[in-house]
């Protein structure tokens, strides 16, 4: 059971010798080589292993990222999966670097765990899913319904809130295996089931018949997703935080691994900058320049990524919405390289 | 005895290594010291290494408010109420389910026991079959079983089965109509009054039977005591007593009694996966009463009925409680496999807890010790049962 996983892991925490100082993960991350990532167990698009063990996914992009970046390879990195209840004990014992698994940056986890979000490579909102032979058409008529959700998560705080703050009734049946949850949604023990609106899309495609569900316009809640790191350890966290921006930043200036040694020839200060073609950008984090031009030729820009996984070239389908760069009217507005 | 024996001059005590009484005070003092300074260091070094990572610890967590809603609870519960009462919710409908299950899964067991023990060749054949085949599939298969029997089989609510009015049967459970009212508290107060009635009557039956040799039909009384105590409360009370049916509004049945999918399916995979080793333990106890007993007891002309009832069971009993109180353990502890079928026990409530607090130590805490209470308290009472049923030497 994923209890005892927990049990374990808060064993480690017993067991470990208490030692802590500044930089201590990431002159361990490299003396030993490679990066260890926590990634989602299975999320299409976010995280994913196929049949040979090859992970694919947004998130794990990201750590291919830091790998990429820390080592010039963006192959040197290891992967944990862990399941909810493990992510942050894994993270808070260290037997993880980095999570990098669809997690909500939130105040209670940043002031109350020991972690530190670094930055959101998805915005998503927690929605509801109904058979559209009921004849929903908004979660308001919801008053009364069966929910199924899965523990774990801050849904079930979210999904309660948000009946509460609407004055509506309702019962929920959590259960634990994301599979059984779904099976007793489609068997029509729930009326509707929960999560993260990216998760609902991702689990339609791999219903029976993906056309008889629809999800409901609104959104139960924020949910910034994004990796995180221990606190305690300031360069580390900000390697983190320059993968995902460095991304971004990429995207807005159109450098894609495809065309990243055209683009080193720009005469666009800023391409030249990321690209570690003048300036001594790495220097700070004690990388040499080639840092981000390693990012992008390995694992590609934000865009690439978000395409390749989630996009509409994907099984996903999912639309850029909130996710598109600020000049295309979404939230990912690339920090400044300089 | 010390009286008549010369005064013995007790050698003084000395502090030898040569002495047992020493030697093993020694020892016992060098354990104890280990094992405490073992917790102590495990202790010391938890609550370091939290506070080095910055983690919260305590448990002053558990008068905030929860904020997610339970699905069923005995009490009343509300999303605004503290984590405390949440993981109170848990504690009483691991109770509910574990003392229903125990109850019924001995009932089962010891009809089944007895069966499989029957002359009849088809009855105990069928009993053992149940026996072999229902303690050999795992219990977690078995709940997925039940609860897909029940949520993929059932009709949705709208079309529940509505086998006589005020019953609906769907894939949100079984619906009954409820008594409302004050009525409920007189009935109630009859049923104690009728509970204690039989209780006295059984001791004087008792006493009677044993002055005068009569046999006082204690069971024809009892269930007339039952149905006249309440029904005599109910009138007294001036009968306000409404009938509240469930009715389908919106998507689901309001008012009434519900027994949810999830508990029906928890309870009846607890019964019949624990009565298969019920009914093995009582089948054991009964064979371990050697064949002279019964014939003695045939002898003298008791019907066989009653040879099971006064001459075998109580001293099967003796053989059949301590393994007994195992079965009863392991149904309470089994009960925690409800986090997969989505029964809301005080695991499936405690690993939400954990997870919007994030103090998983706390929590896991929190789980030990419940479990530790319910189920020393569990091997108390069988053990006090254990004793008064035990052979008494003459």
């Amino acid at each position: 059971m994923k209890l005892i996983k927990a049990a374990v892991l808060g064993a480690s925490l017993i067991f470990v010798a208490a030692t802590s100082h500044a930089g201590e993960t990431f002159d361990a991350v490299k003396k030993k080589g490679f990066v260890q990532c926590g990634f989602h167990t299975g999320l299409p698009g976010f995280s994913i292993a196929d049949s040979k063990g090859q992970w694919t996914g947004i998130d794990v992009d990201i750590c291919r990222g830091i790998a990429a970046m820390v080592f010039g390879d963006a192959t040197k990195y290891k992967a944990t999966p862990v399941t909810t209840q493990q992510r942050f004990t894994a993270l808070q014992s260290g037997e993880i670097d980095v999570l990098t698994r669809n997690t909500t940056a939130t105040m209670t986890r940043d002031t109350t765990l020991g972690l530190m979000s670094t930055g959101i490579n998805y915005y998503d909102s927690q929605g509801v899913m109904v058979s559209k032979n009921l004849g929903v058409k908004s979660a308001k008529e919801l008053g009364g319904a069966a929910i199924c959700v899965q523990p774990g998560t801050t849904t079930e705080l979210n999904l309660a809130d948000w009946f509460r703050s609407n004055k509506l009734e309702f019962k929920p049946v959590v259960i634990n295996s994301p599979d059984e949850a779904m099976r007793s949604y489609v068997a029509g023990r729930c009326d509707a089931y929960t999560t993260d609106k990216s998760g609902l899309a991702t689990i339609r495609s791999t219903l029976n018949n993906p056309a008889d569900h629809i999800i409901l316009p609104e959104d139960f809640s924020k949910e910034p997703l994004g990796p995180m790191v221990r606190q305690g350890d300031d360069a580390w966290f900000m390697v983190v935080r320059w993968v995902l921006n460095t991304m971004l930043e990429a995207e807005e200036y159109g450098i894609t691994s495809k065309n990243v040694d055209e683009m080193a020839k720009s005469p666009n200060p800023n391409i030249q900058r990321i690209l570690g073609v003048t300036g001594e950008m790495g220097k700070g984090l004690g990388l040499n320049n080639k840092w981000g031009y390693n990012i992008i030729k390995q694992v590609g820009n934000y865009g690439e990524s978000f395409e390749r996984n989630i996009g509409m070239s994907s099984a996903m389908k999912l639309e850029r919405g909130l996710n598109a760069q600020w000049r295309n009217g979404g939230l990912m507005y690339g920090w400044p390289i300089r | 005895m010390a009286k008549n024996s010369p005064p013995s001059k007790a050698p003084r005590r000395r502090l030898s290594w040569n002495d047992p009484g020493t030697r093993s005070l020694i020892y016992q003092v060098l354990i104890l010291g280990i094992v405490g300074f073992g917790v102590w260091f495990l202790v010391s070094n938890t609550l370091h290494n939290l506070a080095v990572r910055n983690i919260s610890t305590g448990f002053g967590f558990l008068n905030r408010e929860a904020g997610f809603a339970i699905g069923e609870s005995v009490i009343g519960y509300s999303p605004a109420d503290t984590y405390g009462r949440a993981i109170w919710v848990g504690i009483l409908n691991t109770l509910r389910v574990s003392i229903v299950g125990i109850i019924v899964a001995t009932l089962l067991g010891t009809l089944l026991g007895v069966a499989r023990l029957s002359k009849n060749w088809l009855v105990s054949r069928v009993a053992g079959a149940y026996v072999e085949v229902m303690r050999n599939i795992p219990l977690l298969l078995q709940l997925f079983f039940w609860y897909a029997i029940i949520t993929e089989i059932m009709p949705g609510p709208r079309q529940a089965l509505n086998p006589m009015p005020g019953v609906f049967i769907s894939n949100r459970g079984l619906k009954l109509p409820t008594l409302q009212g004050d009525g409920l508290d007189w009935i109630l107060g009859g049923l104690a009054v009728a509970i204690v009635a039989i209780v006295l009557l059984g001791h004087w039956g008792k006493k009677r039977q044993e002055a005068t040799g009569r046999i006082f039909p204690l069971g024809r009384w009892a269930a007339g005591l039952i149905i006249i105590f309440p029904v005599a409360g109910w009138l007294l009370g001036g009968a306000p007593l409404a009938l509240e049916l469930p009715e389908l509004k919106g998507f689901n049945f309001t008012g009434g009694l519900t027994l949810t999918p999830e508990f029906a399916a928890l309870l009846a995979g607890l019964i019949i996966y624990t009565s298969a080793f019920v009914a093995e333990v009582v089948r054991s106890g009964i064979q371990a009463v050697s064949q002279g007993q019964w014939e003695a007891a045939a002898a003298i002309g008791l019907p066989r009925s009653r040879v099971l009832r006064l001459v075998i069971l109580p001293q099967a009993l003796r053989v059949i409680v301590p393994p007994m109180t195992s079965q009863y353990l392991n149904l309470t502890k089994n009960s925690s496999l409800a986090v997969a079928i989505g029964y809301p026990d005080i695991v499936s409530v405690v690993n939400t807890t954990l997870n919007q607090t994030g103090q998983a130590i706390e929590g896991i805490l929190i789980i030990m010790a419940a479990y530790l209470t319910v189920s020393l308290s569990i091997s108390v009472f069988m053990n006090w049962y254990n004793k008064r049923i035990a052979l008494v030497e003459r």
